[in-house]
């Protein structure tokens, strides 16, 4: 018998949603949410012996202490094999996914498993150390999810050989492995360039790496002059977040007016943001977006102006295309209005 | 300028009172082809011998492999400005001991050069266990400065050849192959609606024993030049490399050259196939500059509308890859590249050295860095112990049963970038 632990979050194992994403790691015994299907996908010589459940908030804010302690609840069940998710496009729990199986591979020496969403942060972070199964961006892809899962799963447990990304849907990890094609490179290079020549498309055998490198703009020399502009992909909004931009994944950013507006307040302004816990930042939204503060700066002389609109989108789960998209439009706004700076947030 | 190659198909190589095919069997004279190749006073002794496909035969470390071509009809000879006067090759007739190869072997030269493996893993990667080898191992002087030693080896290499290759000189081909290319003008009139297409053909010429030769200049010395492909045929460029292995074209490489032979294939069909332009890789950057700028001013002033390019090599010259991927493409032609790869052992890294995003179609021969084992075989052409210290070797990579764990940099002609193999990477 195979013996597995499975993790999941707070979400997933049925006790809430962001309101408890602060819960310390538990075990349970067998399988919990999620488990049950994949229990039955991995068959009869697989079981789910024991399903470790955290909070995505408690797991980000004591990453160290909160790995160390899941470790030790792990390996008290000399598990075989070690599956975290699937996270589809949770960021957090994608992270906290691909932590614990990165360090479970490392310090128990045994094969891991995990699933999310090829944009969850969490994929970029670890595809590079794991196989991970690459799923739909929300919680209605589970049941294309377990069976891949599973697949891959009984693989990595008999130690079987893993085919190539396409054929077991795993996220493409960077490795390249030498391989025997039908024709000489030649032939591959000559029909590369007939197909190039007639417009017809052909897979590069190796796609170039890309650097997308930023140069950053010298310095401003006297602030005391300078315009400077808030942008935020914190989500941060008027009060009903007027514009419906969306919690994760956002097609669009807001353009707000703050002329007179000195502070943010629980009252005028919210986080539209899907991705963290959104309570600080409703109670005082200029945590996120430091209007208070430039205005204080302003009054004093340090700078010489705080542009009147604030940009504003939510970075969580939005493709880098998408944010580049964004940022090209607003850009040219903001040089047309004779800002010098930008101060961007995150969250 | 037109060229018919005539394939004598060599069965089999056997020793023989005289030098002479007979039947498809290539038969050599072991005191024939000493006398043909002897007279060098830095190398002490010349030993010959035989490697069969199949045979549990190794040989190593091997310098050069050049395939017996004769000229039997045309201006010139084979292997101009070295074994021939310096007139010009690639018309006429060459006649080819097609499945018969001369591997030059023997005590190391620099510290890189490779193994040819007659059966086992190492004869999947090679294309060397698939040819009738006479290996020629050389025995130098004591103290015999390196490049000495190379340029010893590789005169002997091109006279074998020479030498054997006379065999075939009356004997009617098996197969006759033809190729022509017409000079520009009335090339571009031949096929008014194709689209032109042309090879950039780039030459290890990083120097210290990386070193490749046209019609007998040091290709460091040139700047990018035309050639009719069928030039090359003719041995017009040869190799003077003893450094890794895998991917630098051995002379035979050249001769064969698989990219020229297939752009011909469709030449007239799908494009209209120019002309061949050599560049080289120097490591001064304004040797790169000069180069690049030089290669892609001669596919704009071809009016060229695409063009394939190889590197040879690895590291320094994937900035001249680059470089040239990047001037050409930026006149509005498009190119295809030929590489190969050093992405690690584990295959995370990043393969090349540097990178454009105008390289959008690469053709790659394989990662050179990906580990093999070697069985141990029978009977070993050479010397085993360099294994540890040739290019893919590391400490340990000799065992005590003669068999080897390396890097596949290790194996003649492996990662090729002419793209002579089936072997590519693939993302995982």
């Amino acid at each position: 018998m195979i013996k597995v632990v499975h993790y999941i979050n707070q979400f997933f194992s049925g006790i809430g949603g962001e309101e408890k994403a602060d819960i310390k790691p538990e075990v349970r015994e067998g399988v919990v949410g999620p488990g049950m299907a994949l229990k039955a996908a991995l068959g009869a010589d697989m079981e789910i012996v024991a399903t470790v459940i955290c909070g995505d908030s408690y797991f980000n804010e004591n990453i160290e202490e909160a790995t160390a302690e899941i470790i030790t609840m792990i390996s008290k069940y000399s598990p075989d094999l070690f599956i975290a998710g699937p996270a589809f496009n949770a960021g957090r729990y994608g992270v906290a996914c691909g932590s614990i199986c990165k360090a479970v591979k490392e310090e128990l020496n045994i094969p891991v498993l995990t699933a999310m969403y090829i944009e969850n942060p969490g994929a970029d972070m670890f595809k590079k150390d794991l196989h991970i199964v690459e799923t739909a961006n929300a919680a209605t892809g589970m049941r294309k999810a377990i069976p891949a899962m599973a697949n891959l799963a009984k693989k990595l447990a008999h130690n079987q050989e893993i085919g190539s990304p396409v054929e077991e849907g795993y996220i493409s990890r960077g490795i390249r492995k030498n391989v025997f094609k039908s024709e000489r490179g030649s032939k591959r290079a000559v029909n590369m360039l007939v197909a190039k020549l007639k417009g017809e498309s052909f897979e590069t055998e190796y796609p170039m790496p890309v650097f997308d490198r930023v140069a950053p703009n010298p310095p401003i020399l006297d602030l005391t002059k300078a315009k400077i502009a808030l942008v935020t992909s914190g989500g941060i909004v008027p009060k009903h977040n007027p514009d419906r931009i969306e919690s994760s994944s956002a097609s669009k950013y807001g353009k707000y007016d703050i002329e007179g507006v000195y502070d943010l307040t629980e009252e005028t302004y919210e986080t539209a943001h899907g991705g963290h816990d959104p309570v600080y930042a409703n109670l005082d939204a200029d945590r996120v977006l430091p209007v208070d503060v430039l205005r204080d700066l302003e009054k004093e002389g340090v700078i010489g102006k705080l542009h009147r609109y604030f940009y504003s989108t939510v970075g969580n789960g939005t493709s880098v295309a998408s944010s580049k998209a964004f940022a090209h439009k607003f850009t040219q706004e903001l040089l047309a209005d004779g800002v010098d700076a930008v101060i961007l947030t995150s969250t | 300028m037109r060229l018919e190659l005539g394939n004598i198909f060599i069965k089999d190589v056997q020793f023989g009172d005289t030098t002479k095919v007979l039947n498809g069997v290539l038969y050599i004279s072991k005191q024939e082809l000493l006398d043909a190749v002897s007279g060098d006073t830095r190398l002490t002794s010349i030993e010959i011998d035989i490697a069969k496909p199949g045979e549990s035969t190794r040989i190593m470390p091997v310098k050069d492999v050049i395939e017996p071509r004769v000229k039997v009809e045309g201006s010139g000879g084979i292997f101009p400005g070295f074994i021939s006067k310096v007139d010009v090759v690639g018309s006429g007739k060459t006649n080819v001991l097609k499945g018969a190869a001369v591997v030059t072997a023997g005590k190391i030269v620099g510290f890189q050069e490779g193994i040819i493996d007659m059966s086992g893993t190492g004869a999947d990667y090679t294309p060397f266990s698939k040819t009738n080898n006479i290996v020629l191992v050389c025995t130098p002087t004591d103290h015999l400065q390196q490049h000495e030693h190379e340029e010893a080896v590789r005169m002997v290499g091109l006279k074998a050849a020479t030498f054997i290759a006379e065999a075939g000189r009356n004997i009617t081909p098996d197969e006759v192959k033809v190729y022509e290319t017409l000079p520009l003008l009335d090339g571009v009139k031949k096929y008014p609606n194709l689209p032109k297409v042309a090879y950039v053909y780039m030459l290890q010429t990083q120097g210290l024993l990386h070193d490749t030769y046209v019609y007998g200049v040091d290709a460091k010395k040139i700047v990018p030049t035309l050639i009719y492909p069928t030039e090359v045929m003719d041995g017009a460029i040869l190799s003077g490399n003893c450094v890794s292995a895998c991917d630098k074209n051995p002379t035979y490489n050249h001769l064969n050259n698989p990219i020229i032979e297939d752009l011909y294939e469709r030449h007239g069909v799908d494009y209209n196939f120019v002309g061949v332009i050599i560049t080289n890789e120097n490591v001064y950057l304004a040797d790169k500059e000069r180069s690049s700028n030089w290669t892609a001013k001669l596919a704009e002033f071809l009016g060229l509308d695409a063009v394939i390019i190889s590197e040879e090599g690895f590291g320094n010259p994937d900035t001249d890859l680059m470089m040239n991927c990047k001037k050409i493409t930026a006149k509005g032609i498009k190119t295809v590249l030929v590489t190969d790869e050093y992405a690690g052992r584990d295959g995370a890294s990043q393969s090349l050295a540097d990178a454009d995003k105008s390289a959008d179609a690469v053709v790659t021969g394989g990662n050179a860095n990906e580990v093999i084992q070697l069985p141990a075989m029978e009977k070993v052409i050479g010397y085993l112990t360099p294994a540890d210290t040739i290019a893919g070797g590391f400490d340990g990579s000799l065992r005590p049963d003669g068999s080897i764990m390396a890097e596949l940099q290790v194996v003649t002609g492996a990662t090729s970038e002419i793209g002579f193999n089936k072997l590519s990477a693939t993302q995982y």
